[in-house]
């Protein structure tokens, strides 16, 4: 009995399994879930199984793979997945120098929250994040919920070029940038912490269903 | 023995080192890249006698000046683009001998956007993560995940298949080039879209805006309004056609971002995204309606015509 999802056709090479739409502990966990016993089955023709907040899409060789077989197994992963374990993912703190030249935008969130960047600073840090997913580019993880007040929205224009380490906020988003990269998140810190490399293992630091905080600190920061 | 290779004496507009793609690691948020017109990659690899894994170069618009520096057999594909050997015209969709020394110049393209130039052995750069395909957006690939500039020297490997070698190409089994354009099929969905939206999506010529690239092509013409605009990140198919608030739609290609939050009116189909890779800025695109079952045939039938047999002129 699949309640609460649909399987749906995203073009003739790949399925998607939506849950309900929210960004929610327990659906994430059960969408986690339900790539974790769907890749444990190994079918045939599966070229890649991503997790979003809500979603796990399996992407498949359309003339090797037997789609049928595959809406089955999707199915039934989700089935096994109701009612997954919501936090049983590790703890990272992630030490971050918020304000200045390491966080520009920071101003500009305490403007739209009228209140003070000290006061913006506590709000973000004091949360513990859920890792939700992992996408935009290699290692960048999606971190919520962040708190209504400073929860601004992305800017109109991406920067040209976000340092790496940026932290940032998009909404009830946020998240680290892994590398320097164009972005449209408000960045109000860094971090020195290596989020992706793949010389490394684990190659991504963070994966879904892990939790961060972050740790305001002043000075250089390292990998733990 | 010294091993061959090819020199890049000047790079082109953008020429990149391509395989068949990185696969396995979008979970990471590692794009997949790889060839624009898979097709025209694969037939190239034939051509020479290659392992289908073999990296080859995509050739963008504005080809590159290249060396050879040793014997190697080489096989153009892809877009029609004037090309010369050591000045001798070099004919397309065979494969071609080229002396240790001799130098390959690109000239004016007459139709499609990209080439592709396999080499006996394959491209033998250090892979990353499995693959030889560059993404060029997130800059990860070989060489650091960067185009190709003046001074590259990339070694010749010896990535070669055991099946025969391809030698007779039947043009006419093969998808032409877009003229001036292309209409390519979709399947609707994942996203919910009203009828009159979908309508306007069949009946409409679009543009291919001027900011188009290998991450996507920025369509401009009417608006298709009714969608969810903004909605939960999730991972994005190649051939995603997402509509963003604007409702101009963007095409998504081969250096795609792993996920994304715009709703997706439909996905062009697998067979028809060598047609779009071939497509530039300028260009018209255009969209019809298919089903599952069509979009395999299809697929079956380009295959097939990727795997000719070989044959006598």
């Amino acid at each position: 009995m699949t309640r609460n999802v649909t399987v749906l056709e995203a073009g003739d090479a790949a399925l998607v399994a939506r849950f309900e739409a929210r960004i929610d502990p327990a659906v994430n966990a059960r969408a986690i879930r339900t790539a974790e016993i769907f890749r444990r089955g190994a079918p045939v023709g599966v070229r890649d199984v991503v997790v979003g907040y809500a979603s796990v899409t399996v992407y498949f060789d359309p003339l090797a793979a037997d789609p049928g077989a595959l809406r089955d197994a999707i199915a039934h992963a989700a089935a096994q997945a109701a009612g997954a374990e919501r936090g049983a993912g590790r703890v990272v703190d992630i030490p971050v120098r918020y304000g200045g030249a390491d966080g520009p935008d920071l101003e500009e969130v305490a403007a739209f929250a009228r209140c003070t960047p000290e006061e913006v600073v506590r709000l973000h840090a004091a949360p513990l994040y859920r890792v939700y997913m992992i996408g935009f580019v290699p290692g960048f993880p999606y971190l919520a919920s962040v708190d209504p007040r400073i929860a601004m929205p992305r800017r109109e224009t991406p920067r040209r070029l976000v340092p790496a380490g940026s932290v940032g906020i998009a909404g009830s988003q946020t998240g680290i940038y892994p590398t320097a990269t164009p972005g449209g998140w408000r960045i109000i810190g860094r971090t020195d912490i290596v989020l992706f490399d793949m010389a490394e293992e684990p190659r991504a630091l963070l994966a879904p269903g892990d939790r961060v905080r972050f740790v305001p600190v002043e000075g250089p920061t390292r990998r733990p | 023995m010294k091993r061959r290779s090819i020199r890049i004496v000047k790079p082109g507009l953008l020429t990149t080192v391509q395989d068949e793609g990185r696969w396995g690691w979008q979970h990471l948020g590692v794009p997949v890249a790889g060839p624009m017109d898979a097709g025209s990659l694969r037939l190239a690899n034939r051509l020479v006698g290659n392992d289908p894994r073999a990296a080859a170069l995509e050739i963008t618009l504005i080809g590159p000046e290249l060396q050879f520096d040793g014997d190697v057999v080489v096989a153009l594909t892809g877009a029609d683009v004037e090309a010369t050997l050591d000045g001798r015209p070099v004919p397309r969709r065979v494969a071609v001998a080229a002396a240790a020394g001799s130098i390959l110049r690109f000239g004016p393209r007459r139709r499609g956007a990209r080439a592709y130039l396999a080499v006996r052995g394959g491209i033998d750069v250090e892979p990353v993560a499995g693959s030889r395909a560059t993404g060029v957006a997130a800059r990860f690939g070989p060489l650091g995940g960067r185009p190709l500039r003046s001074g590259d020297v990339l070694p010749v490997g010896d990535l070669i298949s055991e099946e025969p070698v391809w030698q007779v190409v039947d043009e006419s089994r093969l998808p032409p080039l877009p003229e001036g354009g292309a209409t390519v099929r979709l399947l609707w969905g994942p996203d919910e879209f009203p009828a009159a939206a979908r309508e306007r999506l069949l009946t409409a010529r679009f543009i291919v805006s001027i900011d188009s690239n290998r991450m996507g092509y920025r369509l401009e013409g009417p608006r298709l309004v009714g969608g969810g605009g903004e909605q939960l990140s999730e991972a994005t198919p190649i051939g995603s056609l997402q509509v963003p608030p604007s409702g101009q739609p963007i095409l998504l290609m081969a250096d795609r971002q792993t996920t994304g939050g715009y709703a997706r009116i439909g996905t062009v189909i697998t067979a028809d995204l060598d047609l779009a890779g071939q497509l530039a800025p300028g260009d018209w695109i255009a969209f019809a309606p298919c089903d599952r079952a069509e979009a395999i045939a299809a697929l079956r039938a380009r295959r097939a015509t990727a795997d000719l047999e070989a044959g006598s002129r």
